[in-house]
């Protein structure tokens, strides 16, 4: 085998004209980028103050970015199979090829929830859950780091795989005996593989960071039944990613064996068994998507008792309800193959267990309804996301108990009622969420608030784009219509067909908008400044931080009492005191050590995919030695002065005091 | 309020020096470990399943009862175990700060590991050689997988143990190398308890059914 492996030139598809449009697209967007980055000579500060930064915030702003960046490429592969099908009704052809299609949706899938819908939610967790419980930063900052950095990795690879090669063509679950090397010779499996093992990785280390932080560094005083309820709710959603995230990694290594080494786990030949691939794949799967809508509960929560001014209603059975729909998550797995021959009492086990579910996440609507029943709710742009996704969550979950009887879905499985179902909920209930949190924590962590206006046309975008979009589905659903083809030749799906294409591009406008904000946002910062730290009157501690919050959170490590800590400050006026004089403050030094690690993990990567040996080897120890060097090189910290400490607290106060009068 | 009492308040308010450092300290990376400890523990069980689900599919090849030699089977459990104990002599001997002593039993510790994984590799070398390789049933896959993680993991603690040894020789014991040699402590047992599960469900049981 060549020194390059399985890579030739061929690798590239410069044949299909879509793919090198793209490439020429990326590629001219990413040279302007680096020529602005050059030209204002920003190298230096993405590098020391972002690239090798431990604090939490600036790594929750990075995780954000990647998300944003990830939701343009999966939203793109989400227009282009809307269109496709709606060019390649009455037996049309359309304008892409079957097995392009294929990659399409496939990358769709793993994309939105791997790449977008998990780095935005760790994300806004890296961002806020340390503030919340009046930490400095998280357990171990310098993991942090390096997760975030394997999350990009995977992210890096799944988008090589645009220009060199291809990507799986199996649909995002990737089920065998199509994933194994017989039926998908090519290297999109193997692309799938390295991209989910490498970020899968990272997200379990953060799992285990964060379990740790909230366990080992709340605040003096602040007892677990006393945290806020979105660190609560990531709480749920690490225990979650700890106990079922290493499923995902055994079940890709045994892919993997399979795919690399002849093994016979989930093969035809051999004895294998496809099923147990199905079955590890949604014991880690189901929880994983409790893992995303959990922490956007808590979102929900914080929006909903900040803008009616009031006190969360049923705060212990907020906490409850999520960790009976922690546990229930680990006992439903297989609603996901009712039709793959269980007995008729595993299904009903498996059906019941699923409806269940809908009891704690009703507890959980009702306390939002009683919460803003006679409350003065302001209807901002995180409540307007906040109403929206009750109403477009309760669907949601209604279809989901409908699909969880085993004899309707013998009907609709594998249909796009299917489909339209957990869009609604993953859109509606986890994005509407995290898109919630992005409203009402921007201010907190850039210092300006976001135009109005624009957020709230970009959430009716959305809104009714999403109802045009996906309401068609459930109506192709129950037409008969299943999931993941390019072209169809029946006349009576045409109608909502043509529909649902229109509704992608409404959501698209919503994309838009958001961007349009975020540019209009940032030129007209001087006149949203966010002096006092506290633009919504917020009930919890990262609102008793300047905006954006001191690099070490805290001045003096607050004392808490009360669930809503920060409310309990300001009505005991003891908010925003004044010191003298300011202990030393103990912080980790930056780091390109993760960097590094992640750069060698994905060369590694790579190489598995291309089948390049010496580039695997050296990868690994690459990764190896750097950690090494990580691990006993000294002076990895160092103390902030009181005197500095005094200046930028007296600042924050002075313009505190400003901001008030 | 007068100027004094002012003052008074002020200084009064200024906060108390903070003993705990506020990350990284050793008691939370003991944490952390052993909830990574947990996480290894379910990559285990996964597999655990899945050679449960696919030990009886031998496509007409060997089965368990015909493979597994119990004897040498014991012998390496033995040197596990003994790492064990061995491991523990060495941790009492680095609390009670006595650097050769805790180097010794490390080396001894070491050695035994070496014997296990020696016998592991034999084992397998053995029945590839006799036909017996991972590619010839989903048995044989899985018992390959399964055996094979726990080595893996035995190799990875054998080459911490390694560096362990050089930077207790170096530094010698202090707060973060007790620390490591802690957490290697912890994943150390933790590796012999799966072996215990390994042996029972995959060895013990494999010879009666």
């Amino acid at each position: 085998m060549s020194i390059f492996g399985k890579l030739t030139l061929e690798s590239i598809p410069y044949h299909e004209p879509i793919i090198m449009v793209t490439l020429a697209a990326v590629a001219v967007i990413g040279i302007v980028i680096a020529g602005l980055i050059t030209k204002y000579k920003k190298w230096n500060v993405l590098w020391n103050d972002w690239f090798t930064s431990v604090d939490h915030k600036r790594l929750g702003i990075m995780y954000i970015v990647l998300a944003m960046v990830m939701l343009i490429r999966g939203f793109s592969d989400a227009i282009m199979m809307r269109t496709q099908q709606a060019l390649a009704t009455n037996g049309a052809a359309g304008y892409l090829p079957p097995e392009h299609y294929d990659q399409i949706f496939t990358a769709h899938g793993v994309i939105m929830i791997i790449f977008m819908a998990m780095p935005f939610m760790i994300g806004l967790m890296n961002l806020v859950v340390p503030l919340q419980i009046g930490a400095r930063d998280v357990a171990f900052p310098f993991l942090n780091n390096l997760s975030f950095w394997l999350t990009a990795s995977g992210a890096v690879l799944i988008n090589i795989s645009l220009g060199l090669g291809e990507f799986a063509k199996t649909g995002w679950v990737a089920y065998p005996p199509l994933s194994e090397l017989a039926f998908s010779p090519g290297v999109g499996v193997d692309y799938y593989i390295w991209a989910l093992q490498i970020s899968g990785i990272g997200t379990t280390l953060t799992g285990v960071n964060f379990i740790a932080t909230v366990l080992k560094m709340r605040a003096p005083g602040m007892k677990l039944m006393q945290m806020p309820i979105f660190t609560w709710t990531c709480t749920w959603a690490n225990i979650l990613i700890v106990a079922s995230f290493p499923i995902l990694t055994a079940l890709l290594a045994m892919l993997t064996l399979d795919r690399y080494m002849d093994f016979h786990f989930f093969t035809n030949a051999g004895g294998g068994n496809a099923m147990m691939y199905i079955n590890l794949f949604w014991a880690w799967g189901h929880p994983e998507v409790y893992i995303l809508i959990l922490p956007a509960f808590g979102i929900f929560s914080e929006v909903i008792s900040t803008f009616t001014s009031k006190r969360l209603f049923g705060y212990k059975s907020m906490v409850w309800a999520s960790g009976a729909i922690s546990i229930l998550g680990f006992i439903v797995w297989l609603h996901h193959f009712f039709t793959m021959g269980s007995s008729a009492n595993v299904n009903a086990f498996f059906g019941v267990m699923t409806m269940v579910i809908a009891v704690p996440t009703g507890v959980k609507l009702f306390n939002w309804l009683f919460t803003i029943y006679r409350g003065r709710l302001r209807v901002t742009v995180p409540v307007l996301w906040t109403l929206g996704f009750m109403t477009t969550f309760t669907i949601g979950g209604m279809t989901g108990v409908l699909l969880a009887l085993p004899g309707a879905d013998y009907v609709l499985h594998n249909s796009l009622f299917l489909i339209a179902h957990f869009h609604n909920t993953i859109v509606g209930g986890a994005v509407f969420g995290y898109l919630a949190g992005f409203a009402y924590w921007f201010p907190k962590a850039m210092g300006f608030t976001l135009n109005e206006r624009l957020g709230k046309a970009s959430f009716w975008c959305w809104q009714v784009g999403f109802y045009v979009a996906f309401m068609p589905l459930y109506v192709l659903g129950f037409l008969g219509m299943t999931r993941r083809i390019s072209h169809t030749d029946n006349p009576d799906w045409n109608f909502w067909i043509y529909f649902a294409a229109v509704g992608a591009f409404i959501i698209f406008a919503g994309i838009v908008l958001q961007f349009v904000q975020l540019y209009v946002s940032f030129r007209d910062r001087e006149q949203n400044l966010d002096t006092t730290g506290d633009p919504w009157n917020g009930h919890t501690l990262e609102w008793s931080t300047a905006s954006p919050p001191q690099f070490y959170n805290f001045a003096v490590t607050p004392t808490v009492s009360d669930i809503d800590a920060f409310t309990d400050m300001k009505e005991k006026g003891i908010a925003y005191q004044r010191y003298a004089q300011y202990q030393p403050i103990h912080m980790p030094k930056n780091t390109a050590c993760g960097v590094l690690i992640a750069l060698a993990l994905t060369a590694a990567g790579f190489a598995a995919v291309w089948h390049i040996l010496w580039l695997a080897i050296a990868g690994l120890m690459g990764a190896f030695i750097v950690f090494l060097v990580r691990a006993y090189s000294n002076g990895h910290d160092y103390y902030v002065q009181g005197d500095e400490i005094t200046a930028i607290e007296t600042a924050h106060l002075d313009a505190v005091a400003k901001g008030a009068v | 309020m007068n100027m004094e009492i002012a003052m008074e308040r002020m200084t009064q308010q200024v906060q108390s020096a903070d003993p705990v450092e506020h990350h990284d300290s050793d008691d939370t990376k003991l944490f952390g470990f052993w909830l990574y400890l947990m996480t290894d523990c379910i990559l285990f069980a996964s597999v655990f399943a899945t050679y449960a689900v696919l030990y009886m599919n031998t496509d007409g090849g060997v089965s368990g009862k015909d493979i597994f030699e119990l004897n040498f089977v014991l012998v390496e459990t033995l040197s596990l175990l003994f790492s064990s104990i061995t491991f523990g002599f060495a941790f009492i001997c680095a609390k009670r700060n006595k650097r050769i002593a805790t180097l010794s039993w490390l080396l001894v510790t070491f050695a035994l590991g070496c014997v296990f994984i020696g016998m592991e590799v034999y084992e397998f070398h053995h029945l590839i050689m006799a036909g017996h390789g991972p590619q010839r049933s989903a048995f044989l896959s899985s018992f390959f997988a399964l055996v094979g993680l726990h080595g893996l993991h035995v190799t990875a603690g054998l080459i911490w143990m390694a560096i362990m040894m050089v930077e207790i020789l170096k530094t010698g014991l202090n707060n973060r190398s007790i620390t490591r040699l802690n957490c290697l402590s912890l994943f150390w047992h933790f590796l012999d308890i799966v072996w215990i599960c390994v042996f029972t469900l995959v060895y013990l049981l494999g010879v009666i059914s």
